[in-house]
């Protein structure tokens, strides 16, 4: 098949993980922290330098959770929605950034600015409730906070 | 090694191994099953096949579960009953009731089931999602949501061919059968229909043209010739009742002809002009060295696009012929034409073909255009022409049996056995020793490439030479043969072989995925004995011996190779993208 | 650093421990749930004041004590006071702990709490205690730095390594697993030794061992506290067991929402292959093997053993039947072995110490000790770790405090998704894994969710349900759909337009589930339905009527 454009820092991303077997969700993962999701050139070019068939990679980063095919936005907020969240008043949450956002679940703000989705824990359920903002957890969250939570996101663009 | 068991008090010895299921079968006790599917190892997704095992607390599902020494299997009490129930009313739940406009009415495993169940009302409520149908490439139809996601068509699709255009996307309560593109069209698919023909619903099937196909018939002004290919004479039966191989040839003219077709042709007739042509090319490589070897058969369509999107280097290898259907379609509107005083722009010709790929051949490039016309218009499958049968109200068992047209009808034995795998080699080697020795000799049976093995090989000794050849069918199988040529061209070493046939249904065109439903090897098998049979019955058995063949060239073409016939009967390839973006 | 020999593993240990011995500490909880509670910003005030002040004290970051509720939490160790554990420390507090405690060597008791008593060195660091807890997974937690090696070996990692190479050998390894008793943590429960000795006996070109730290369980963090609190104590397990079945090649399969846990066991591979305990000719027998990250992507069926080896093959993470086993036929095809994260953490004890000493905990079918994470409506949650035997109330009301005043415990969950609930009553059910069964529920990985009379139980099954349609794999009609069909039986019931025919439906669909589902999510997705069916059937009846 003719060769595609190459994005040179593709292949080296691919280049480290395409000898060692079981490596396809590792180098997915590469290319989702990159780019926050997994765009479909790139999945063409990964198609072609490891040597899978488009259809897996599409077979896998649709069946596993973590990766996206739609780009995120410049902020990311995760409620957990695992037990001991939910009996902590984890739903209570999720409504507030729902109603503040304006946004659902898996949704970004029409001006790319929050994607708000929820987590099956993250394994802090001692300090239930908890929100995952753009990688940093936060304990014990209450509804009272969210607002400031936003705004301080905002702030530190 | 034998191990024993019972199964619901019966006592079964099996190889070991076994499945329940097979082993059950094996003492007359059916188990149902909805995903299993014979050709394919198990998927296990449907757990309808489940039993109880003394001594486990679940139930286990048959078809994927080996007996093991001393089970006592239960396959029917009320409690097992009750569930395969509710799985059936589940599967149901989530399925759109559309069996009076649905392809696969009348001859759907879902609902042949859900009738042996008696199920008269799902206490569930009806959840079908709403997905789009993949039918952009007007050979097969895919119907996301009539799919209950059996996992055959993927398995079909990605082990099977080694393809991969089909694959499931998302997950749990959202898994749904999608094309690796975005439309199936973008995918890879090479339209070989292997999945439409192990599909067990209506989800995959192929694109309908009877509609298409009367308006011909019907329009007084339009000349419509018709041509059955090699194995469709030996499939058909089996939708009016007969076992699987029955040649059926005679009476299948006799319905086309009372369909009102204008002519009727015999795409064995173009199979053996195909061997002329073919064989000839071959011997120029062979001995006068004119290009590379291996010669490889090009007269699959879901090949040839196979290679074009997956193997774009070895275009050189494969021969220019056409398939035996275009060969009958161009020379239908020029050379029959011409001898009949018919205006080809008023002639259509319709393809009765084992295959859903040849519905994608006919507009496959310019070249299938060579008469100045489209060369074939429509290309049906077995399946359609069945169903046109019976819509025709024909009585299609107490047909006599009638003779085809001549000039595009005779046909030999080797040409008849085109439609198994290996009977294209065997009918260009009967030519090629001929040819190369100058003798008709007496050989003409190649047993070493008969049968399903996937790949087969053989050596020849034809006029003091060795002539290598291998035979690979289902698609999977191609690509240990093509390796060993790559390597060895790569290394410069001399070719593994002189002459390659492929083709990508397993079993050739007689397992196509056009054929009636519920191919598995043993109608494979009969269905080529059925072909071999007519083959031995046959005085003519070579195509260079056919007569219509030999005034063709005398009259039209002059000789193989000529310049009219490579105008007409020869092609090109191109490499193509594997994905289009 | 070179490659070690066994009498330098010695040598080092001793040298480590004399070293440690002397020195004052200040020890704060750094794993993702001290994190979350503010613990950097508490380390740092503390590393600054230490310096500021100079002092000859030993900052250190360790993982997780098991007292979430208390986070952050800073353990002092100062010559000539004893011993302290604050709780809930901020940055505030901090400073004042370092000029009262370790400056003045007068612990503040307002902020103190009680810690976990250490058996200490001279025990080998193989079990600690604190009031009913005994701590053979957890001995290390919270008490070494997990991102160096020498803490680990100084409190007597890789001995037990050693022991199996130079002492046990493989039969040997088996003969004191099987002394042990130990069975699978990660649900099943089904004897360890077993499973090694029918990878064991496998023949393939290549064999392989996985770690399942996939914890997808809602609810429960053991593994993750483990691998980011003592992630030796794992690699050495699994050295181990890849040893005792004659396996060189081995896979940490950690889920992605992990990533404190994934940097931890990467770092401590990193140290250890440079140590030379993975990798060629380990300790300088013929012995040699390798360990590898691979992650997940937010799957919870990919804790079943076949999905995740699916997973890791690059492949969309499905189940398929069994047989063939793992040990037959497992990833590519080649003979496997899997096991969860705690089941690892309590192998180098037992190879220390013998399975005998492992087994004088526990009784029945079930011996040493089980990791809980208590969580939900209770006072004290966090990890505890207690012998087998231990009643669920001792667990629930004795080690984590009850339930908060003026609340009464409705019920307790174990098992996850998978599991059921246990109502009040019961409680004094001792923990085992048929204990648990009986009453309906599973010992699972060891989620515990406590609830007070506020939480409805319809509710949860509600959502456990939901979790197990959000997370079937949707390869098998019977899960796939009937899952989703529950879910809509149940809104019915919520809403309060359902019937009991509705509830007849349901538990219909739930045989159909247990029966025909291909793996054990489905299986068990029917368990909370028709527990609280046996136990609180007075809520249905509240939303349908009387029968
Ligand atoms: C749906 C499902 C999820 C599972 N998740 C986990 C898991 O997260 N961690 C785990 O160790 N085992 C999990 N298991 C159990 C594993 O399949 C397997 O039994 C276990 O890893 C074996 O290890 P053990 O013998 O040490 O318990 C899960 C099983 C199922 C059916
Ligand atoms: S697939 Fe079968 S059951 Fe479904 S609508 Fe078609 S014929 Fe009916
Ligand atoms: S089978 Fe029933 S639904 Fe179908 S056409 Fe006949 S009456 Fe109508
Ligand atoms: S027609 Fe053949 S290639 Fe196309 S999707 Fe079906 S099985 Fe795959
Ligand atoms: S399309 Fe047909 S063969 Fe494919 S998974 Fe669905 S039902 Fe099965
Ligand atoms: S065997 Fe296949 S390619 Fe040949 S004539 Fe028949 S349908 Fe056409
Ligand atoms: S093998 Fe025959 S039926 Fe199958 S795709 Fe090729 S030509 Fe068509
Ligand atoms: S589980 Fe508890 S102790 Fe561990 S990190 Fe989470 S909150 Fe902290
Ligand atoms: S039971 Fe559920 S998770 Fe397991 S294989 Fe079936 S659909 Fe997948
Ligand atoms: S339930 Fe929310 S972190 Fe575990
Ligand atoms: S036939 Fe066995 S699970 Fe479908
Ligand atoms: S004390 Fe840190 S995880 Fe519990």
């Amino acid at each position: 098949m003719p060769d595609a454009v190459m994005v040179p820092d593709i292949s080296r991303t691919v280049q480290k993980w395409r000898n060692k077997r079981g490596s396809l969700i590792m180098a997915l993962h590469e290319i989702q922290n990159r780019y926050g999701y997994v765009p479909r050139n790139v999945s063409l070019q990964i198609a072609q330098l490891m040597d899978v068939p488009l259809a897996r990679i599409y077979e896998v980063v649709t069946f596993y959770n973590y990766f996206k095919l739609e780009p995120p936005g410049r902020n990311n907020l995760s409620v957990c929605l695992g037990t001991a969240c939910y009996l902590k008043g984890a739903p209570e949450l999720l409504n507030e950034l729902k109603s503040r956002l304006g946004v659902s679940e898996g949704e970004t703000t029409p001006d790319g600015e929050f994607h708000l989705q929820s987590v099956r824990c993250v394994g802090c359920c001692g300090l239930a409730p908890v929100v995952v903002a753009n990688g940093e957890t936060l304990s014990k969250v209450q509804p009272s906070s969210i607002e400031g939570l936003i705004h301080r996101c905002h702030k530190e663009e | 090694m034998a191990v024993h068991a019972h199964i619901n008090g019966i006592p079964v010895e099996v190889p070991e191994g076994t499945m329940i299921l097979d082993a059950a079968r094996s003492v007359q006790i059916d188990i149902p099953r909805l995903c299993k599917h014979p050709d394919l190892d198990p998927t296990a997704a449907c757990g309808i096949c489940i039993v109880k095992v003394e001594g486990i607390n679940r139930m286990l599902r048959a078809c994927c579960t080996p007996i093991e020494e001393g089970m006592k299997i239960v396959t029917h009490d009320p409690e097992i009953v009750e569930v395969r129930r509710t799985v059936v009313e589940l599967i149901m739940s989530k399925h759109p009731n559309e069996c009076l406009t649905c392809g696969r009415n009348q001859n759907c495993e879902l609902q042949t089931l859900v009738a042996e169940f008696g199920i008269r009302t799902v206490a569930l409520p009806n959840i079908v999602p709403d997905l789009p149908l993949y039918d952009d490439t007007e050979v097969l139809t895919i119907d996301p949501r009539k799919c209950i996601t059996c996992g055959r068509c993927v398995m079909v699709c990605q082990e099977m061919q080694n393809v991969h255009a089909l694959c499931f996307l998302d997950r749990g309560y959202g898994t749904r059968i999608a094309a690796a593109g975005v439309t199936l069209g973008e995918s890879p698919c090479v339209k070989c229909g292997q999945c439409s023909a192990h599909c067990p619903t209506g989800a995959i099937v192929e694109f309908d043209e009877t509609g298409k196909t009367w308006d011909y018939i019907k329009d007084p002004s339009l000349f419509t010739a018709v041509q059955i290919a090699p194995s469709v004479r030996v499939a058909i039966g089996e939708a009016f009742g007969y076992p699987p191989g029955t040649n059926l040839t005679g009476k299948l003219y006799a319905a086309l002809r009372r369909m009102g077709f204008d002519a009727i042709f015999d795409t064995n007739f173009g199979a053996d002009v195909t061997i002329l042509e073919e064989g000839t090319e071959f011997i120029q490589r062979f001995v006068h060295k004119s290009a590379e070897l291996p010669l490889i058969t090009s007269c699959c369509p879901a090949w040839v696009d196979f290679m074009e999107k997956f193997y774009g280097d070895m275009i050189d290898h494969f021969s220019t012929c056409k398939s035996p259907h275009e060969i009958v379609g161009v020379l239908a509107k020029t050379y029959y034409a011409k001898k009949q005083g018919l205006d080809p722009a008023k002639m259509r010709v319709v393809s009765i073909m084992p295959c859903t790929a040849k519905k994608w051949e006919i507009h496959r490039s310019a070249s299938m255009a060579a008469s100045g016309y489209q060369d074939v218009d429509v290309s049906l499958t077995t399946r359609e022409l069945a169903r046109m049968i019976k819509q025709a109200g024909i009585d299609f068992r107490h047909l006599p049996e009638e003779e085809c047209d001549r000039v595009l009808g005779d046909y030999s034995g080797a040409g008849t056995i085109f439609g198994a795998t290996g009977g294209v080699m065997e009918a260009a080697l009967r030519t090629a020793q001929d040819l190369l020795t100058g003798k008709a000799l007496k050989k003409v049976e190649f047993k070493a490439i008969r049968g399903l093995k996937g790949v087969k090989e053989a050596e020849v000794e034809v006029a003091g030479k060795t002539v290598r050849v291998a035979v690979a069918h289902g698609l999977a199988n191609v690509e240990s043969v093509l390796e060993r040529v790559q390597e060895a061209k790569e290394k410069g070493d001399e070719p593994p072989y002189h002459f390659i046939e492929v083709m990508a249904c397993p079993g050739g065109c007689v397992g196509g995925g056009g054929q009636p439903y519920g191919v598995t090897n043993e109608v494979r098998e009969a269905r080529a004995r059925g072909l071999y049979t007519e083959d031995e019955r046959l005085a003519v058995r070579k195509s260079h011996e056919n007569p219509e063949v030999k005034r063709l060239y005398d009259e039209f073409l002059e000789k193989p190779l000529s310049h009219k016939s490579h105008e007409l009967l020869h092609t090109r390839y191109q490499a193509r993208l594997t994905y289009s973006r | 650093m070179a490659k070690l020999t066994f009498e330098e593993l010695d040598k080092l240990r001793d040298e480590y421990r004399a070293q440690r011995a002397q020195r004052s500490w200040i020890r704060v909880g750094t794993s993702t749930c001290g994190i979350a509670a503010g613990a950097e910003a508490v380390y740092r005030t503390i590393v600054d004041e230490v310096r500021r002040r100079d002092l000859d004290i030993d900052v250190q970051r360790v993982g997780c004590v098991g007292m979430c509720y208390a986070e952050p939490l800073v353990e002092v160790n100062v010559q000539g006071a004893p011993r302290t554990m604050y709780s809930e420390v901020g940055t505030e507090a901090a400073e004042r702990i370092v000029a009262e405690h370790v400056v003045n060597g007068n612990p503040i008791p307002g902020l103190a709490i009680p810690g976990i008593e250490t058996l200490g060195y001279e025990d080998d660091g193989l079990a600690a205690r604190q009031g009913k807890q005994v701590r053979i997974v957890l001995r290390n937690c919270g008490l070494i730095d997990p991102t160096k090696i020498e803490d680990s070996i100084a409190r007597g990692g890789y001995q037990g390594l050693k022991r199996a190479l130079f002492d046990l050998r493989e039969e040997g390894v088996l003969e004191e697993m099987k002394a042990s008793g130990l069975r699978g943590r990660g649900g099943a429960g089904y004897p360890t030794w077993l499973k090694w000795k029918s990878l064991r006996e496998a023949h393939g070109p290549e064999k392989y061992m996985i770690c399942n730290a996939d914890e997808g369980d809602p609810g429960a963090y053991m593994d993750r506290s483990v691998l980011e609190g003592d992630p030796h104590t794992v690699i050495e397990g699994m050295l181990i067991a890849c040893f005792a079945t004659g396996t060189s090649r081995g896979y940490l399969y950690i889920r992605a929402e992990y990533p404190l846990a994934i940097d931890r066991i990467e770092t401590a591979l990193r140290q250890a292959r440079r140590m030379g305990l993975i990798g060629k000719n380990i300790l300088g027998t013929e012995f040699s093997c390798d360990l590898e990250v691979r992650l997940g992507a937010g799957a919870f069926v990919c804790g079943e053993e076949t999905a995740l080896m699916h997973s890791i093959e690059g492949k969309r993470g499905t189940p398929r039947p069994r047989p063939p086993f793992p040990a037959q036929s497992g990833l590519w095809g080649n003979p496997t072995n899997i096991n969860n994260v705690e089941t690892f953490a309590n192998v180098a004890p037992i190879i220390v110490r013998g399975g005998e000493w492992f087994a004088q905990w526990g009784s029945g079918k079930s011996f040493g000790t089980k990791v809980f994470a208590v969580t939900g409506k209770v006072r004290h949650s966090g990890l505890v770790e207690i012998p087998m035997g231990t009643t669920l109330r001792e667990i629930v009301v004795d080690i984590c405090g009850g339930v908060p005043a003026g609340h009464r415990i409705k019920a307790v969950q174990t098992g996850g998704p998978s599991g059921g609930v246990i109502p009040s009553e019961l409680l004094d059910t001792p923990v085992s894994y048929e204990g648990l069964q009986e009453l309906g529920s599973i010992m699972g990985s060891g989620g515990m969710i406590v609830m007070d009379e506020s939480d409805s139980m319809i509710d949860i099954v509600k959502f456990y349900t939901d979790f197990c349609v959000e997370e079937s794999c949707g390869k098998c009609a019977p899960c796939r759909i009937g899952g989703k069909q529950m879910c809509l039986l149940l809104e019915k019931i919520q809403s309060g337009k359902g019937t009991w025919a509705d509830v007849d439906t349901m538990k219909r669909v739930c045989l159909a589930m247990q029966k025909a589902s291909l793996c054990g999510l489905g299986q068990t997705a029917p368990n909370p339905v028709l527990s609280t069916l046996r136990y609180f059937e007075d809520e249905y009846r509240a939303l349908l009527g009387a029968r």
